[in-house]
């Protein structure tokens, strides 16, 4: 009895204060309006700050935009800013071959991984494993720069390219011209185990959105799970791993510090995966800032940047887009 | 009677909890055998042990013997989708395969290389989709999607799936709860049609289904078979105190 008692003394106690003290309806409306235009204001802020920096490329790169013609900047193969000659096509060629190489080297055992966590494994052996792959995430970009220097750039300059160049050489893309080890083929390498978390987890995602009605529909009439998987589960999700992958890409496209520290930086038009290469980012992140007295030199990295910047835009909007109508399926 | 399944002390857990008490049942061939019972009894538990649909489950586990024509299929070197081959599943809610029509029914024939070259193929989906009532309804749209269907032909469509691997025992874990009457009775009427052909086991939850559908009934509750025998003399005779009260629908 005392207790309960006790118990309605303070509440009264705080009912009666708060009654003193409790502000306007007007004035709590007040608040709660100008609470939502603030969250409003902040939420709307980065898409402003994507607007803005592609506005102020384009702004910067406007000079050499308006003095040469785009068959000039992107289909010149020479890259000599003293003499005037801006040819973006070894490193938008670099960037393409790097991307292509780390995006197959990829994508395969991704798949399987993915594949494997979402239809076969155990709920425990999942539980380990995705933790652990989504760790490989967040090991920081110059780590893997090292890792590739140290590790896999001897791997293919000793390994790799003799054997190609013994046996492979007939193949187009496989010839051996510069057996050092800096190569696409060496950026690939260290992309594609990169990109792999991204590429597992979205990939990963994509096949839970698979009914497990259809599932057993499949195994109910006698067929394997690799005959479930094969014909029922990725003909579903056939959008959402290419999503994924085009994905894994934009990723790969960006890459700049471990990218760089293993390709070789030497701005030619590469025609093996054993070449050196220069992709864009690496060029932007190795010379701005540098000679900036010869003209244009600025507003042509400005313009490598506006390229990047709007290849990775639309990789990412288009899968996007793609992913979420996949995604959305998972409550039908 | 000649029994197509026996059962022999089956006991079923999901995790610790155990879903089916010592079950000791036979289910007569090509009849219809209806098992009832209130939900949460095991009925469909019960059901999914016949073909070796409960593994599916993370965590559930299998004592005891179920045999088809004498043969364990928890044995160990029983092989899943031949079991699942001999006993076809019609389930809940249709579930047609992200393909088309044709291929839907041609998945199993595919799978299991039933037929030979594309005129055997074309004539088998024929013949299964005249068997679950659909042809007319779908003969100039074979190529298209199976989800376009309605989803009372979407059922008849897994019906003639699953028909098409040639099963002898059917297995229906209440085939019309998500239909629309009419789509119900086409369901039933099939079954009917094809109980001198295969051996049938149905789960329902209604009685009138039960008793419209049953050669032999098999009520469980808890978890156990409470009283199992034909089904006419369940219905008017009922032995138990427990079946007595649900057919009475005391619960």
């Amino acid at each position: 009895m005392t207790d309960q008692n006790k118990t309605y003394t303070t509440q009264t106690n705080t009912q009666t204060e708060g009654r003193s003290s409790r502000p306007s309806s007007a004035a709590r409306n007040w608040r709660d309006r100008s609470a939502q235009k603030t969250f409003l204001v902040i939420t709307v802020f980065p898409l402003l700050l994507i607007s803005a920096i592609t506005i102020g490329l384009l702004w910067r790169s406007w000079p050499i935009l308006t003095q040469y013609s785009l068959q000039e900047l992107f289909l010149g193969s020479v890259w000599k800013p003293d003499e005037g000659l801006f040819g973006f096509l070894p490193f938008i060629m670099g960037t393409f071959w790097v991307t292509v190489v780390g995006v197959v080297l990829a994508v395969p055992p991704c798949l399987l991984i993915a594949l494997y966590l979402s239809e076969y494994a155990h709920r425990l052996t999942r539980s380990i494993a995705k933790p652990l792959l989504d760790l490989l995430a967040a090991i920081p970009p110059v780590v893997y720069g090292v890792w590739g220097l140290l590790a896999i750039v001897p791997f293919v300059g000793k390994v790799v390219a003799p054997f190609s160049k013994q046996w492979l050489y007939s193949i187009p893309f496989l010839a051996v011209n510069q057996p050092t080890g800096f190569s696409i083929l060496s950026a690939g390498i260290v992309l594609a185990v990169m990109i792999a978390p991204l590429v597992i987890s979205v990939v990963y995602e994509v096949f839970t959105t698979v009914p497990n009605d259809l599932r057993h529909a499949s195994l109910a009439i006698g067929a394997t799970q690799w005959e479930t998987i094969r014909y029922v589960v990725i003909p579903r999700v056939m959008p959402g791993i290419v999503a994924a992958v085009v994905l894994g890409a934009s990723r790969a496209v960006g890459e700049t510090i471990a990218v760089l520290m293993v390709v070789g930086n030497v701005s030619q038009v590469p025609g093996s995966i054993f070449d050196t290469a220069y992709p864009l980012p690496a060029l932007i992140a190795n010379n701005y800032g540098d000679m900036m007295s010869i003209p244009l030199y600025d507003s042509a990295l400005m313009c490598a940047a506006l390229v990047l910047l709007v290849v990775i835009l639309i990789f990412n909007i288009l899968s996007t887009v793609v992913l979420q109508r996949v995604l959305e399926r998972r409550q039908v | 009677m000649e029994a197509h399944i026996q059962v022999r002390n089956l006991n079923a857990y999901y995790g610790k909890t155990q879903a089916l008490k010592n079950i000791n049942i036979e289910i007569p061939r090509r009849q219809i055998t209806v098992i009832m019972g209130p939900s949460g009894c095991g009925k469909t538990t019960l059901l999914k042990t016949f073909n070796r649909f409960l593994e599916l489950n993370d965590g559930a586990s299998v004592t005891g013997e179920v045999l088809v024509d004498e043969q364990d299929i928890y044995a160990k070197d029983v092989d899943v989708t031949e079991v699942r081959k001999r006993v076809g599943l019609l389930a809940q809610r249709p579930a047609p395969l992200p393909m088309s029509i044709y291929e839907n029914v041609a998945y199993g024939l595919h799978i299991h290389q039933m037929r030979k070259g594309k005129l055997e193929y074309k004539e088998a989906v024929k013949h299964y989709l005249e068997v679950a009532g659909l042809w007319d309804e779908v003969k100039k749209r074979l190529h298209e999607p199976a989800t376009g269907l309605s989803i009372g032909q979407q059922q008849r469509l897994c019906l003639a799936r699953g028909l098409a691997i040639e099963p002898e025992i059917i297995l229906g874990d209440e085939p019309t709860s998500a239909l629309d009457p009419i789509s119900s009775q086409h369901i039933e009427k099939k079954l009917l049609e094809l109980k001198s052909q295969y051996t049938t086991v149905v789960v329902t939850h209604t009685l009138r289904q039960a008793k419209r559908l049953a050669d032999y009934a098999i009520f469980m509750y808890l978890g156990e078979v409470v009283e199992a025998g034909p089904a006419h003399a369940i219905f008017t005779n009922p032995q138990q105190e427990r079946t007595r009260a649900y057919l009475e629908g005391l619960f």
